[in-house]
């Protein structure tokens, strides 16, 4: 097994510069989640690693070796590509020993190999079909069989669950993750379903537009994110932003949204009154206000029970809130609440650059 | 729909009609079949037949059942016109694959003006074949060949080559023009073959450690097979059965060397006014044509890695 470290890798098409000198470490043994929204360069930079592309500028190393101009096959990286990329006209069984076929090795080696990954992931008893005879999910298990056959030190994932339907992808992603934790070896995988991400990563890197925003761990993205993209691009039902300014009257501090509600800061660590700001709430941080008394007012426009919670989606003004209870309470469409956030949980940006205010 | 109709016990029998399908199916393939009866199924009879009596130009004849076939058997003309077509149909397709798939794989690449080079690769297709016959007939003129012109100027011959008039030159000569004109319809269908097999499955090739020649092989050829069986089938058919370039360019001399069934056909039945004797000639070619089509089926068509369905 062995870690991947990209430092400073960039990669241009042509005149247009898809990535900007990116530096990540993947720890040995981790699972390692690039997302972001499409177009951002993680399935590039996915392809680099695996040698699909060339590395423009930067370094990427594989266990510690560079691996820039190292052939794909000497990498010892398996892949597992969106649309499974099976060989139509081979056997599940020949799909799965094309590579150990092709480094030559014996009949009875393959089999071997073929059968235990086969036992591991449920195929024995398709391993006689084609593709073509196999379902969604089990052509997702293929790839994945195709790829534990050549024992590789890292594994690479290109969305592999966006076609399967919403059940099944759920079940693969366990699966996945089960897999990992077997085989202990290095994952990296690219997604833009920021789920997908939080729940199977143990180190999430969220990329836009050829940049890194932020990298950490699932919950440490959650808690604090870095800028506002990274605080509404994790987490669903998406995170409130409240446009308004930090103000301050006497010792007290608050956020003073452009409604006039002020929402009592627990610390503005002394952050420059009067500065224009946005303030980060998530769904689940607001409590329900008996006054609109230093809360926010809202319309409710839908209600979406899901019977663990209720998700409220309502109105105030021109800016658009979603907040999440656990509690049964009943809401009516066109009804007005009022929300307090827990002052705990507030997070506040930049107006200009979107940048974190600690 | 039964219901609608025996409530409604009055509906006519017109309206009954309408609503039946099988009677509705038939009408609606009416024409398609008409047209089949009266411009393939009748000539093809009626070729068979004429196969089968004396008939000549201005002449009723008599059936004479397989007469007309037993001559031919022992007319070494005819033996002849058949070893030539088969020569001129296996070397000619196999070349034509050849250099086709070969064309089609660097179009498939990514090539500077790929649209420009594509469009002159169909060009052969495009002109009509009497013309690109007779330019090669010039090409291939006994005195003023641009061919031999061309190697006498560069000092590898010194004096002019007879191509049509030597048996084996003209033989190599008219393949080659077949191969000219051929070349653009199994290139571009191949072509089209090529751009449905999946680029991942080239990445994932790569990955799983294949070279370039095993990724042709072993991803490339055998996904291609339903294509080339397609492709190959049409061209063997359209060789065998060619007509148009020899007659214009040899009309089957010297001394029958490049005489093709087809032409054989043509001059015995429409020329000499033998039409009967030139029917059988031609319906001689069926056999050798449904056996190129079975062959084709059954040979390379069917794989069972396409057969669609979740059942072994």
């Amino acid at each position: 097994m062995a870690s991947v470290d990209i430092r400073n890798a960039a990669k241009v098409f042509g005149s247009t510069e898809v990535l900007h000198g990116v530096n990540i470490d993947i720890p040995d043994q981790s699972f390692t989640v690039l997302v972001g929204p499409s177009g951002c360069g993680k399935s590039t930079l996915l392809r680099m690693i695996a040698g699909l592309e060339e590395i423009t500028r930067g370094e990427i190393a594989i266990g510690g070796q560079v691996v820039n101009t190292m052939p794909p096959k000497q990498r010892d990286i398996a892949m597992v590509f969106q649309n499974y990329a099976l060989y139509p006209h081979m056997t599940v069984f020949d799909n799965m020993g094309f590579s150990l076929k092709l480094a030559k090795a014996d009949s009875a080696t393959i089999r071997e190999k073929v059968e235990t990954a086969a036992g591991i992931l449920n195929l024995t008893e398709l391993l006689h079909r084609y593709p073509r005879q196999l379902s969604g999910g089990q052509r997702q298990r293929v790839a994945m069989g195709r790829a534990i056959v050549r024992d590789p030190q890292v594994f690479l994932f290109d969305e592999p669950l966006s076609n399967l339907d919403a059940k099944l992808r759920v079940q693969m992603r366990t699966e996945i993750r089960e897999l990992h934790q077997r085989l202990n070896s290095t994952s990296v995988y690219v997604t833009h379903d920021q789920i997908e991400a939080m729940t199977m990563a143990d180190q999430i890197v969220v990329m836009r537009d050829g940049n890194v925003e932020q990298s950490g761990a699932p919950l440490e993205l959650y808690d604090n994110p870095n800028n506002t993209f990274v605080a509404t691009f994790i987490g669903s039902p998406a995170m409130n932003m409240l446009r308004g300014k930090i103000a301050g009257e006497g010792g007290r501090e608050f956020f003073e949204t452009t409604h006039g509600a002020r929402l009592s800061l627990l610390n503005g660590n002394g952050a420059p009154r009067e500065r224009s700001a946005l303030c980060g709430v998530r769904p689940e941080h607001f409590l329900l206000a008996d006054s609109e008394q230093d809360a926010i007012g809202m319309e409710v426009v839908v209600v979406e029970p899901t019977g663990a919670e209720i998700l409220v989606i309502g109105r105030n003004g021109e800016q658009e809130l979603q907040a999440v209870f656990r509690e049964r309470h009943q809401f009516i469409p066109g009804q007005h609440i009022a929300l307090k956030p827990k002052p705990e949980n507030l997070l506040l940006f930049d107006a200009e650059s979107g940048q974190r205010i600690r | 729909m039964a219901n609608a109709q025996t409530a409604n016990g009055g509906t006519s029998v017109l309206t009954r009609w309408m609503n039946n399908r099988n009677l509705m199916g038939m009408l609606f393939m009416l024409p398609a079949g008409t047209i089949l009866l009266i411009f393939l199924t009748y000539p093809l009879a009626l070729g068979v037949w004429l196969g089968m009596t004396d008939v000549k130009v201005g002449r009723p004849g008599v059936f004479v059942g397989l007469e007309n076939f037993a001559w031919l058997m022992e007319d070494s003309v005819f033996l002849l016109s058949v070893f030539n077509t088969f020569l001129y149909t296996i070397v000619a397709s196999i070349i034509k694959f050849g250099l086709g798939l070969w064309l089609a794989i660097i179009l498939n690449n990514n090539i500077p003006i790929k649209a420009f080079i594509r469009a002159i690769v169909l060009l052969p297709f495009i002109v009509p074949t009497v013309l690109s016959a007779l330019a090669f007939w010039w090409i291939y003129d006994s005195q003023d060949s641009v061919l031999s012109w061309i190697l006498i100027e560069m000092g590898v011959i010194d004096k002019t080559i007879d191509f049509l008039g030597d048996p084996n030159n003209a033989r190599a000569s008219v393949i080659a023009a077949n191969i000219w004109r051929g070349i653009p319809f199994v290139a571009i269908t191949l072509l089209a073959g090529l751009q449905t097999i999946p680029r991942t499955l080239y990445e994932a090739a790569t990955i799983d450690g294949a070279n370039e020649w095993q990724r042709f092989t072993r991803i490339t050829f055998p996904l291609l097979t339903p294509i080339i069986a397609v492709v190959m089938t049409f061209s063997v058919l359209f060789t065998f059965t060619d007509f148009q370039l020899i007659w214009v360019m040899t009309r089957g001399g010297p001394i029958n060397a490049t005489h093709l069934m087809a032409t054989l056909s043509y001059q015995r039945g429409i020329v000499g006014g033998a039409l009967g004797e030139g029917a059988a000639i031609a319906v001689a070619m069926i056999p050798f044509l449904l056996a190129a089509i079975l062959f084709s089926y059954f040979g390379l068509q069917n794989r069972k890695w396409q057969r669609g369905g979740r059942d072994d």
